[in-house]
């Protein structure tokens, strides 16, 4: 897929070439359709930018692209989240551009690691979805302020970058890349069929006893649980994304009972084992990630990434310079955030199944038929393959959820940390314990 | 231990030591710390200063982001207050004493079978070589292949389903207790078994025949020759298995599917979380427990007397 994506861009650039009859070299025909590089030095090429961030963003094949359209040399670090935060807060200077994760500006904010980016040096700020740029849906709607919305990660108060603002600024904390929603994984044929699952609250039906399971991350694992609780009509949280020591207190309880029944088969650390657990069917219903759902798929397994009535749990990342970056190095930084959201990233990550932060330039690197599927959740008119040409989906399925913003666009809470996350641990630890 | 032998015998020497006696032992005695500085180094370099210094940040305030030098004792407090420390300290002591038990019954008799009942020494090799194949692979992979052998439509409950012995998979089999020991006895036994294998190799085999001739029967010559002269193999065993046991968080994280914690996977969360400081205040704890109970051992047989025997 990656070849024929960069097949469609040359049979482009042949056909500029030949209209306008102009003699040149591949540098030209790059720069006539991506308007890139923009950044002309006689030292770029000895430039090396390095970017390190989760395996599921920082690809080498974007590297790879980035590199040889910008004319500069990026080097792509998939790294573990709990490494990225600890080499980004105690050695910066070992890292360049960093992919960050929303729910980890709470712990960046003030430090002085990372660069604030004016909107203005930005260039598709402009065509970015309004969930970035005003925290709202297309249609106007405001979308969910609960766990850390974009309005409550993405911007800096002031120039100075130390306090986070909760409505939008000038100054991005990041520039938004990827976003998607995430719901429970089903075995549709360990469950009954596709529509017997509907609501949150199936997660803790009686009848899953003994085959569901929890991802074992506190902040992520306690809001599946509270959209469940809340579904149930146990209780209503204030903000199931900012909880209160009472309310963990509460959810904790209610989870350690279930724990002590059997309720739950496994709790994962890993992407390999949600997908083993549900593959193996140990567990029919469970928290899970799309690209693990869509690994279950590809090994001929029914999995369903079940659209729940209560709506998802989104997360958004982007990337970020560090703020060690200066004179030129700073340039090629701006120059690649620029980049990273023109369209051949965002062409390539949609076949994995995550959104572009701005979709217009994503489309430009898909054919219509994946961008049917992909983006309008209609019925693949053709053979959906994976960035790297393996079979995903046959002709005829479509995609779980529907259309970008049947899914995005009902949002009930964001990845989040919360204010108590001190608690929370030490109370998740208990949970596992017990 | 030609040195130890040495200093030995100057002071067993009956007559009282002349001055010229005196200085030698003393150059000995410092050329014995030259030969240990090295190590000592090493040692002080890459254990005893980190230790330090996580002894020091056990003490450290801290806040989301930072940890904050200072000296406060909640840390521990905290750590000692919390009825979880308790209960992941009875669990991780729980698989130590099980998984203790079964390794030490298999490694003895392991190393027994290997020991005294190969003749040939040729065979000897190749079976105790066996015995380490399943190292060639990672841990991590050992460990996981449990888990499709295991599992609720694994192999063995198929087997056994399609045997006719059971009509419903058994539940208890994966993600259980009972999984996370079969892993660690499978990982371990060898750690039981080469320690052992290698003291029992040292016995006299003259004795075990003097036994017999004076009439013992096997197992009263295993349990008064064997067993009394493999000590301190199975010491070291235990040593290694104790420690490796309490000291695990993957094993037990993955094949009890994350239904249990030990104390170093709770201590994960906290590191994953960037709460350094209750990890360290821990981790501290920790050690002093796991060298406790290694210095139990040790009192209870002297390893180092029977290596230099």
């Amino acid at each position: 897929m990656t070849r024929k994506a960069s097949e469609t861009a040359n049979k482009l650039n042949r056909r500029r070439l030949l209209k306008g009859a102009a003699a040149g070299g591949a540098v030209v025909a790059t720069e006539a359709i991506t308007g890139f590089p923009t950044v002309w030095a006689q030292n770029i090429k000895d430039i090396t930018l390095v970017q390190a961030g989760g395996s599921y963003a920082v690809i080498k094949e974007i590297g790879e692209q980035a590199s040889k359209d910008l004319g500069f040399k990026l080097t792509m670090q998939a790294i573990t989240d709990d490494v990225q935060l600890n080499r980004t807060l105690t050695q910066p200077q070992t890292i360049d551009i960093n992919n960050i994760d929303s729910t980890k500006m709470p712990y960046l904010v003030g430090k002085g690691v990372l660069a604030p980016i004016p909107v203005s040096k930005y260039k598709q700020w402009a065509d970015t979805v309004p969930l970035f740029t005003k925290n709202a849906y297309p249609d106007g709607r405001q979308a969910s302020s609960q766990g850390l919305s974009p309005a409550k990660a993405m911007f800096y108060e002031g120039a100075d970058a130390k306090k986070l603002a909760t409505k939008p600024t000038d100054f991005l904390t990041f520039i938004p890349t990827i976003y998607n929603a995430d719901t429970l994984g089903i075995r549709p044929d360990l469950v009954g069929g596709r529509d017997k699952v509907t609501t949150w609250k199936d997660l803790l039906d009686p009848k899953f006893k003994g085959k569901t399971a929890l991802v074992d991350y506190a902040p992520v694992g306690v809001i599946d649980v509270a959209m469940a609780l809340e579904a149930r009509g146990d209780f209503k949280y204030g903000d199931k994304g900012n909880m209160t020591k009472d309310e963990i207190d509460k959810t904790i309880k209610i989870m350690i009972d279930l724990k002590k029944g059997g309720h739950f088969r496994s709790f994962w650390s890993t992407f390999d084992q949600s997908v083993n657990l549900m593959a193996s069917g140990e567990v029919v219903i469970q928290s899970m990630w799309s690209p693990a759902v869509t690994a279950v798929r590809s090994r001929g397994i029914d999995c369903y990434y079940v659209p729940l009535k209560e709506g998802y749990r989104g997360w958004f990342v982007g990337v970020a310079p560090m703020a060690h970056l200066s004179g030129l190095k700073l340039d090629c930084a701006y120059e690649y955030m620029n980049w990273y959201n023109s369209g051949w990233q965002g062409g390539f990550i949609a076949k994995q199944g995550y959104y572009s932060a701005v979709p217009s330039t994503a489309r430009k690197f898909l054919t219509p038929e994946e961008w049917d599927y992909w983006y309008d959740g209609k019925p693949a008119a053709v053979d959906i393959k994976d960035p790297y040409g393996t079979l995903m989906e046959k002709k005829g399925t479509s995609r779980d959820g529907g259309a970008i913003w049947d899914r995005m666009g009902n949002i009930a809470c964001w990845n989040t940390v919360m204010d108590e996350d001190r608690y929370l641990t030490r109370r998740w630890n208990e949970f596992v314990s017990s | 231990m030609a040195l130890l032998n040495q200093t030995a015998d100057g002071a067993m020497g009956a007559a009282p030591p002349t001055a010229e006696q005196i200085a030698d032992e003393r150059s000995g005695e410092r050329a014995s710390w030259w030969q240990t500085a090295p190590l000592v180094v090493v040692l002080l370099l890459f254990f005893g200063l980190p230790m330090l210094v996580v002894l020091a940040v056990s003490f450290f305030d801290f806040s989301r982001t930072e940890i904050i030098p200072a000296f406060i004792l909640d840390n521990y407090i905290d750590l000692f207050r919390s009825e979880v420390t308790l209960r992941l300290y009875l669990s991780s002591l729980k698989f130590a004493a099980i998984v203790w038990a079964v390794t030490l019954v298999l490694g003895f008799n392991i190393a027994y079978f290997l020991v005294f009942h190969v003749r040939s020494l040729l065979w000897q090799i190749g079976l105790f070589l066996v015995c380490t194949v399943p190292f060639l692979t990672s841990n991590i992979i050992r460990m996981i292949s449990w888990i499709p052998f295991l599992g609720r439509n694994g192999i063995f409950n198929q087997a056994l389903e399609g045997a006719g012995i059971t009509s419903q998979p058994l539940e208890f089999l994966l993600f259980s207790d009972f999984a996370v020991i079969v892993a660690y006895v499978h990982l371990f036994t060898l750690f039981m078994v080469v320690p052992i294998f290698n003291s029992m190799a040292r016995i006299d085999k003259s004795l075990l025949e003097a036994a017999r001739d004076a009439g013992a029967g096997r197992f009263r010559t295993v349990a008064e020759i064997v067993l009394p002269l493999s000590k301190t193999g199975i010491a070291l065993g235990s040593i290694f298995v104790v420690t490796l046991v309490m000291g695990d968080s993957f094993v037990v994280r993955t094949m009890s599917g994350g239904q249990s914690a030990s104390v170093v996977s709770a201590l994960q969360n906290e590191v994953a979380a960037l709460q350094y400081p209750p990890a360290a205040a821990s981790a501290v704890i920790m050690v002093i427990i796991v060298t406790l109970m290694v210095a139990g051992i040790l009192r209870l047989v002297d390893v180092r007397k029977e290596l230099a025997r």
